[in-house]
C-alpha cells in the first residue's frame, strides 16, 4: 500500500473519449472496466435494478415495460386474426409469395448472429471485451430468434400444420423433404436457438447464484435459486463452468456461420435470377453481424445511460463494434457490388434486368435506402471522431438496421414482382404487414426489457475476470504511485477498499460478492 | 442460512429431461396413433333415412352392385342410386312396407332421399372412382375390386367404413398395387382371391402402370429405370 495519489483533477479541457470525460491521458491499453470500482462495486452497479422491489420499478423501465408488453399484446391478438382470416390479410399474392414474412424473418434471424459472435466466436479468440456485451447480446439473439421463429412458423398461413416440419411419423405418410432448403432452415434456426438459451443460460448460472445470495425477499430466492441450479461458487464449479462454458462456444462458433447461410439458401437454391448467387452465404453472414452490431448498439447505448453501466460499456467496447460494423459493412457494400458486376459479366438478361430492375424499377426508392444506410453508413466509422460519438453511433446503427431490414425486402420483393412472364407482374403492397413488423418489435422488446428488469445484464462473473485487479500482477488499491492511469482511479472518490483482493478471489465471487 | 429447496430437488433437471423426452413420446405417439383415421374414421356408421340393408340385397339376393350405383365405372363418383332405382322393383316388391313409407315420400314428391354419406375424401384430395375401375388395355386390364376399399359389404346390413380413407392407405397401394389388383369380370365379386397366375400377372401389370402424375419427383425409379412408384404416385395426382 503506498501513499494514495488521489491529487488529480480534471484538466481545464477535458480530453472527450465518446461520451466520457478523460481525467488522464491513456498509456497502454484502454482499461475494459473504468472508473475507481471494486469487485463489490461491479456486483452492486449490475444488480442494482434486479433488486428494485417489484413497485420501485424504475419509471423509464415500467413504460418501457408497458409500452412493449402493449406491442407483445398487439402481436398476440394479430396472431389470432392470422389464424382465423389466413394470410390473405397480407398484400402477398402472385408473384410476391413471398413478403414481409419473409423478410421479417431474416432479418430478426440476422439481428441474432452479433449475439452469437460475440459469445462464441469472440470468447474462443479471448477477446476480453466481449464480457461486458455478451450477457444481452446474447438475450438480444434468443429474443431475435423467437421474433424470427414466430415470422416463419406463421407465414405457413395454416400454423395448426406447422408439425409438417418435423419428421413426426403421421397419417399422411408423409416425411419432410429433407432435399429442401427450406427445411435445413428449420433445423439450421432451431439448432441455433436451442445452443444459443443453453449458452446464455450456462453464463448465467453464476450470476444468478448471485443474486440469489443478495436477496433478502423469500420468492426471490426461490426464483434466482431454482434458476442457479444449487450453485455455490466452489472451485470443482467453476472448473466445470469453464468447461462447459468452452464446449458450448465451440458448439455455437460454426453456427455463426452455417444459420444464416442456410437461411441464404432458402434464396440461393431456388433458381430465381437475383436469388440464384453464389455469394449469398457469405453476403448473408456479413449482413447478419452487420446488422447484429447495429442491433446491440441500438440497445446498449440506451442501456449504459439509464442503467448507469457506462463504466463496464466504455466507449471501447462501443469503438470496437463499430469497427467490426465497418468491416462488416464494407463486406456487404462489395458484395452488393459484385452482384452487379456478376449480373453484367455473365451476360445473361434475365440476372441483368433484375438488377437493372432494383435499381430504377418500381421498387428503386426500397433499393437506395438499402444502399444508403448500408453502403455510406458504415463508411463512416473510418473517422475516428464519429465512432467514438456516442450519439452519433446510436442514431447510425438505427440507420444500419433500416437498411438491413430494406435489405431483405430488396432481396425478396424485387427479385419476385417481375417474373418470367410479363403478364404476371405485380406491384406489391402490404395490407396489414406493418402491424406484424411492430408486433414482433414489442414480443423482442417486451422479452428484453423483462430480460433487464430480472436478469443481471452484464455478465457480473466475467467482467471480474478481466478488471485490472483480478491480474495476479496487481499491485494493490492505491500502489500505484507512478502509474499515471492507476492513480488516476482516484480522482473521484476514495478506494472502496484498502487492501488487495487475492487474485484467487476472482474465481469465487460469482457465488458470493 | 437455511436451505431454499429440500435435497430430492436435486433430483428435478433429471426428472424434468426425462418427463420431457417421456411426455413428449407419448403426446406423439397419442396423437399418431388415436388420431388416425384408423380410430376417428373407421367403423363410421350411421343411421340412413331408410333402413337399407345391403346384406339382403347384394349378398342374399346377388344384385350387382353396379345395378344401383351405376356410374362407377365411368364417374368420377361411385354415386347413390335416385330413388326411381328403388322403385323399380319396389313399385311391385314389398310396396306396403311400412319401413319404405320415406322411398314413398320421395317419389311422391320428387325430393330425394337424404343418405347419409360415408366414404368421404377431403376436398384437396381429388379422387376419380372410375380411375380406379379398370386401368391398362387388353391382356394388362386390371381393377381394383370394391370390396378392397369398402369392405364385404355384402354381409353389412348398416354400411359402415372399414378403411381409413387416410393418405398414408391412398400411398400404400399406389406404391404397391399388385396385390389389390383383380381382373375387370371380377371388380364386384366379394370375397375373391386370386390364383398363383394371376398373382404374377398382377406384379406385371403394375409394373405397367405409368399414368399421369408419375412424372413428378415422387415417382421414383430404380437403378435400371424400373417404376418404384406407381400409378399416380405424384404430389399433383391427388393434390391438383
Amino acid at each position: 500500500m503506498g501513499t494514495p495519489t488521489a491529487t488529480m483533477t480534471l484538466p481545464d479541457d477535458p480530453n472527450l473519449r465518446g461520451d466520457v470525460v478523460l481525467p488522464e491521458v491513456i498509456e497502454g491499453r484502454e482499461p475494459l472496466v473504468r472508473g475507481d470500482h471494486d469487485f463489490h462495486a461491479i456486483t452492486e452497479m449490475v444488480c442494482k435494478v434486479n433488486e428494485a422491489p417489484i413497485l420501485q420499478t424504475p419509471n423509464g423501465l415500467k413504460f418501457g415495460i408497458a409500452l412493449a408488453a402493449a406491442g407483445a399484446a398487439m402481436f398476440g391478438g394479430y396472431v389470432g386474426y392470422l389464424f382465423w382470416e389466413g394470410p390473405g390479410i397480407w398484400g402477398n399474392n402472385t408473384p410476391v409469395a413471398w413478403a414481409w414474412d419473409i423478410v421479417n424473418f431474416v432479418f430478426w434471424v440476422g439481428i441474432g448472429h452479433a449475439g452469437t459472435l460475440i459469445s462464441a466466436v469472440l470468447y474462443l479468440f479471448r477477446q476480453k471485451w466481449r464480457t461486458s456485451i455478451n450477457r444481452f447480446a446474447e438475450a438480444m439473439t434468443i429474443f431475435a430468434v423467437a421474433c424470427a421463429g414466430s415470422c416463419v412458423a406463421l407465414h405457413t398461413g395454416r400454423i395448426w400444420m406447422d408439425y409438417y416440419l418435423f419428421p413426426i411419423p403421421n397419417q399422411m405418410g408423409l416425411w419432410p423433404n429433407f432435399r429442401s432448403p427450406l427445411e435445413w432452415d428449420v433445423w439450421a434456426v432451431n439448432t441455433y436457438a436451442l445452443v444459443s438459451i443453453l449458452f446464455w443460460y450456462t453464463g448465467l448460472v453464476p450470476d444468478f447464484a448471485t443474486l440469489r445470495d443478495r436477496t433478502t425477499i423469500k420468492w426471490r430466492r426461490f426464483f434466482y435459486g431454482f434458476l442457479s441450479l444449487g450453485w455455490r461458487g466452489s472451485m470443482r464449479h467453476w472448473v466445470t463452468y469453464e468447461k462447459a462454458y468452452q464446449i458450448l462456444a465451440a458448439f455455437s462458433a460454426p453456427l455463426v456461420l452455417s444459420v444464416h447461410t442456410i437461411v441464404s439458401f432458402d434464396f440461393a437454391v431456388s433458381q430465381l435470377p437475383g436469388w440464384h448467387t453464389t455469394i449469398f452465404p457469405p453476403y448473408f453472414v456479413a449482413g447478419a453481424i452487420f446488422s447484429g452490431f447495429a442491433m446491440v448498439l441500438t440497445l446498449a447505448i440506451p442501456a449504459r445511460q439509464w442503467l448507469g453501466l457506462k463504466d463496464v460499456i466504455t466507449i471501447r467496447h462501443i469503438e470496437n463494434m463499430n469497427k467490426i460494423i465497418l468491416l462488416t459493412g464494407s463486406l456487404v457494400g462489395y458484395a452488393y457490388g459484385m452482384e452487379f458486376f456478376m449480373a453484367a459479366y455473365s451476360g445473361n438478361q434475365y440476372e441483368g434486368f433484375t438488377f437493372l430492375n432494383r435499381m430504377g424499377g418500381p421498387y428503386w426508392w426500397a433499393y437506395w435506402i438499402m444502399m444508403s444506410c448500408n453502403v455510406i453508413t458504415p463508411q463512416l466509422y473510418w473517422f475516428k471522431k464519429i465512432r467514438t460519438n456516442v450519439k452519433i453511433t446510436f442514431v447510425l446503427s438505427i440507420f444500419v438496421n433500416i437498411g438491413m431490414w430494406f435489405e431483405r425486402f430488396v432481396i425478396t420483393v424485387t427479385s419476385l414482382h417481375r417474373d418470367a412472364l410479363p403478364s404476371s407482374w405485380d406491384y406489391f403492397v402490404p395490407v396489414t404487414e406493418v402491424l406484424f413488423l411492430l408486433g414482433t418489435f414489442g414480443l423482442f422488446f417486451f422479452l428484453f426489457l423483462l430480460f433487464v428488469r430480472f436478469f443481471p445484464v452484464i455478465a457480473m462473473s466475467e467482467v471480474k475476470g478481466v478488471m485490472a485487479q483480478a491480474n495476479p500482477h496487481w499491485e494493490g488499491y492505491g500502489h500505484a504511485a507512478g502509474h499515471a492511469h492507476e492513480a488516476a482511479h482516484h480522482h473521484t472518490e476514495a478506494p472502496a477498499i484498502g487492501g488487495a483482493i487475492p487474485s484467487t478471489a476472482v474465481a469465487g465471487t460469482g457465488g458470493h460478492s | 442460512m437455511a436451505q431454499i429447496f429440500p435435497k430430492w430437488w436435486n433430483q428435478t433437471p433429471a426428472l424434468a429431461l426425462v418427463g420431457t423426452l417421456v411426455g413428449g413420446g407419448v403426446v406423439t405417439f397419442a396423437l399418431y396413433w388415436w388420431g388416425s383415421p384408423w380410430h376417428t374414421d373407421v367403423g363410421y356408421k350411421p343411421t340412413q333415412p331408410i333402413e337399407y340393408s345391403h346384406k339382403l340385397h347384394a349378398g342374399d339376393m346377388q344384385i350387382d352392385c353396379r345395378y344401383c350405383h351405376a356410374y362407377v365405372e365411368r364417374g368420377p363418383h361411385g354415386g347413390v342410386p335416385p330413388t326411381q332405382t328403388c322403385m323399380n322393383c319396389h313399385a311391385q316388391v314389398k310396396k306396403d312396407s311400412p319401413k319404405l313409407e320415406a322411398l314413398r315420400e320421395s317419389w311422391k314428391t320428387g325430393k330425394s332421399v337424404e343418405w347419409v354419406r360415408i366414404h368421404k375424401t377431403p376436398d384437396f384430395a381429388y379422387f376419380n372412382h372410375s380411375a380406379h375401375m379398370g386401368v391398362g388395355v387388353g391382356e394388362n386390364r386390371a381393377a381394383v375390386g370394391c370390396e378392397t376399399c369398402h369392405g364385404r359389404i355384402d354381409t353389412m346390413e348398416v354400411v359402415k367404413q372399414t378403411q381409413p380413407l387416410s393418405m398414408a392407405w391412398c400411398l400404400d397401394c399406389h406404391s404397391d398395387p399388385a396385390p389389390n389388383l383383380r381382373p375387370v369380370e371380377q371388380l364386384t365379386a366379394m370375397g375373391w382371391k386370386g390364383d398363383l397366375a394371376w398373382n404374377e400377372k398382377a406384379t406385371k401389370i403394375a409394373a405397367t402402370l405409368n399414368p399421369p402424375g408419375s412424372l413428378s419427383a415422387a415417382a421414383k425409379r430404380g437403378p435400371n429405370g424400373e417404376l418404384l412408384t406407381y400409378a399416380t404416385a405424384g404430389c399433383s395426382g391427388c393434390h391438383r
